[in-house]
């Protein structure tokens, strides 16, 4: 089941990475090859198998809905690349 | 008495009860040795100030007789654990400049214990290798070199992705380092330098502050030259923590009790599955030794079977970077870290992350959301999930006959920088003896055993029940003893 050039650029656009035309081609190769060896979990009957996400389930817990953080706007924005009135700002989005 | 440098975390902490050196004098032959093996590249960042500040203080507090568990111990913390005021990079380009406005609680706990932090460990980036060659902080370089012809010019990986924090403390730089283990990170690393490194039960430790790579199969680990400081350290890391939904709330033993039990009556499982035809010599020979070791130390071998044990790896090669993908989501130049402009809002994402990710990273990020994306999830991420639960049933039928498994932890001695790195399957199967047991959650540590005929360090990896470390020390601490290994690289501070 190996991708095509296309499919490269399909998903390369939905994880919002630019991939230039000239790594097309290897890329597609490399990712062919990894989905090919992970197509050999087909060989396993998981007809009557439930999937497991994560093995804690047996411990998650509930807890009370309140706030227990907050007010912490300059350590949020400390790291941003650009800020303006306590807020991230971003290249313009609408005209 | 022995160099300074040379001593373990327990002889450290008797030599400064007993006042036969200062955690400032302690922390300055430190602070000299980073800086003596810097061509190892194991740190990105150097910490001496804090280190001294840190030193002088726990000097103060052991004056006033309220020392903490690991008082004046200097470490080095790995990059992906957040420490609030020092820079972390996650040894990405992407967080070049991040600096933390907060504490991850496992550091936090260390250094309420008191210890003494010489600066962050290089890692492959967010954790993605096992060969700690991606990252543009890197190549970390291992201290050993081995005996083979031409050995001395050529450079070895520490293994991966913890390779700075496995460097640093097999050079004798730092008396242990964090790590983490998502697939084998803190333990291919200790086996390919010569000492401990464990990844505790899933849920032991808190993940709060570590940057995260793939969400269900991250655990804190560490690195040490002991099994006793591994007792120790762990000890004083682990505990539940309402920050993160997933650590466990169960007490933490005291593991440093288990150390020097005799291992008589436990059971020790050998996984029939691991033994593969056309298996390297040295790693199957040492693997026999380690048998032979823990049955003279009274252990009873037990032949057991974990039947999807082949399809480990391809499990792990769609879950970790299907949760890789949707954690590495965040870098999108907006909140944190590298921005590079675009003529639009999602060109600018999409400049960011060409920009700050490697090639290692844009790779498993590509996989992820192919294996995610609409009309592949049930194929892949799905499927995935349910031979995932296959994988911890055969852990939960062969732990009913025996206490822990002994199994290796590497297919080779460590290779050459360079090496493995045009085919990214080929480097992905370095994981094979590695991965299941995060795929089950359960804990594992890495005990060195021997060298192989090339001169470099075999260690091997005991697999115990969750929530059982306890018993997993009494057998590493037997096994060590019984290995008695004290070879120490070529290249030490």
């Amino acid at each position: 089941m190996s991708i095509d050039a296309k499919t490269v650029a399909k998903i390369a656009h939905l994880a919002r990475i630019k991939v230039p035309e000239a790594e097309h081609q290897q890329l597609t190769g490399e990712l062919g090859k990894i989905l090919d060896w992970i197509a050999q979990l087909n060989e396993v009957d998981t007809s009557k198998v439930e999937p497991l996400a994560n093995c804690n389930d047996e411990f998650l817990r509930w807890r009370e809905d309140k706030v227990t953080d907050g007010g912490k706007v300059d350590d949020i924005l400390a790291n941003a690349p650009a800020k303006t009135a306590g807020f991230f700002t971003v290249p313009k989005v609408i005209e | 008495m022995s160099k300074l440098t040379d001593l373990s975390i327990t002889e450290a902490l008797a030599g400064l009860a007993a006042k036969k050196f200062s955690a400032v004098e302690l922390a300055a032959a430190h602070i000299t040795a980073v800086e003596k093996t810097r061509p190892l590249k194991a740190l990105v960042t150097e910490t001496p100030e804090i280190a001294r500040k840190q030193a002088k203080e726990s000097d103060a507090r052991r004056a006033q007789g309220s020392a903490g568990a690991l008082d004046g111990i200097p470490f080095a913390i790995k990059d992906l654990f957040c420490t609030k005021g020092v820079r972390t990079t996650a040894s990405s380009k992407i967080l070049e400049n991040f600096v933390p406005t907060y504490e991850s609680t496992v550091t936090q706990k260390l250094f309420d214990a008191g210890i003494v932090m010489l600066g962050k460990a290089c890692n492959d980036e967010f954790g993605f290798g096992t060969a700690n060659v991606n990252t543009p902080y890197g190549p970390v370089i291992s201290p050993w070199s081995g005996t083979d012809p031409g050995a001395a010019n050529r450079k070895l990986v520490p293994g991966g992705s913890s390779g700075g924090s496995a460097a640093i403390v097999a050079a004798r730089a730092a008396m242990a380092a964090t790590g983490t283990d998502t697939g084998g990170s803190s333990r291919q690393p200790a086996s390919f330098t010569g000492i401990v490194g464990m990844k505790p039960t899933y849920g032991r430790c808190s993940r709060w502050g570590i940057i995260a790579f793939a969400s269900s199969l991250d655990q804190a680990g560490l690195l040490t030259r002991s099994v006793a400081d591994m007792a120790l350290t762990l000890r004083e890391m682990s505990g539940f923590d309402p920050k993160d939904s997933t650590s466990a709330d169960k007490p933490v033993p005291d593991f440093t009790q288990a150390i020097g039990q005799s291992a008589k009556g436990l059971r020790i499982g050998i996984p029939k599955e691991y033994r593969v035809a056309g298996m390297n010599a040295d790693i199957d020979g040492t693997w026999r030794k380690g048998e032979a070791m823990l049955k003279a130390a009274g252990a009873e071998i037990v032949e057991i079977s974990l039947p999807h044990t082949k399809y480990a790896l391809p499990v792990y090669y769609i879950i970790a970077p299907a949760e890789a993908s949707s954690n590495l989501a965040r870098y999108d130049g907006v909140r944190y870290g590298l921005r590079v402009p675009g003529e639009s809002l999602s060109d600018m994402y999409a400049n960011t992350r060409a920009a700050g990710f490697t090639k290692e990273a844009r790779r498993r990020i590509l996989v992820g959301t192919y294996v995610l994306s609409a009309g592949y999830y049930d194929a892949y991420y799905l499927k995935a999930q349910k031979v995932r639960r296959l994988i911890r049933n055969d852990f939960d039928e062969a732990l009913k006959k025996c206490d822990a498994l002994l199994a290796p932890i590497a297919p080779s001695t460590a290779f050459a920088i360079g090496e493995k790195q045009d085919d990214p399957v080929q480097m992905y199967l370095e994981d094979i003896y590695t991965v299941s047991l995060n795929l089950a959650g359960l804990p594992g540590i890495a005990v060195p055993v021997g060298l192989g005929s090339d001169g470099l360090p075999i260690g091997l990896q005991l697999i115990g029940r969750a929530f059982d470390e306890s018993t997993l020390f009494r057998a590493a601490s037997a096994l060590e003893k019984e290995a008695s290994f004290t070879h120490k690289p070529p290249f030490t501070a």
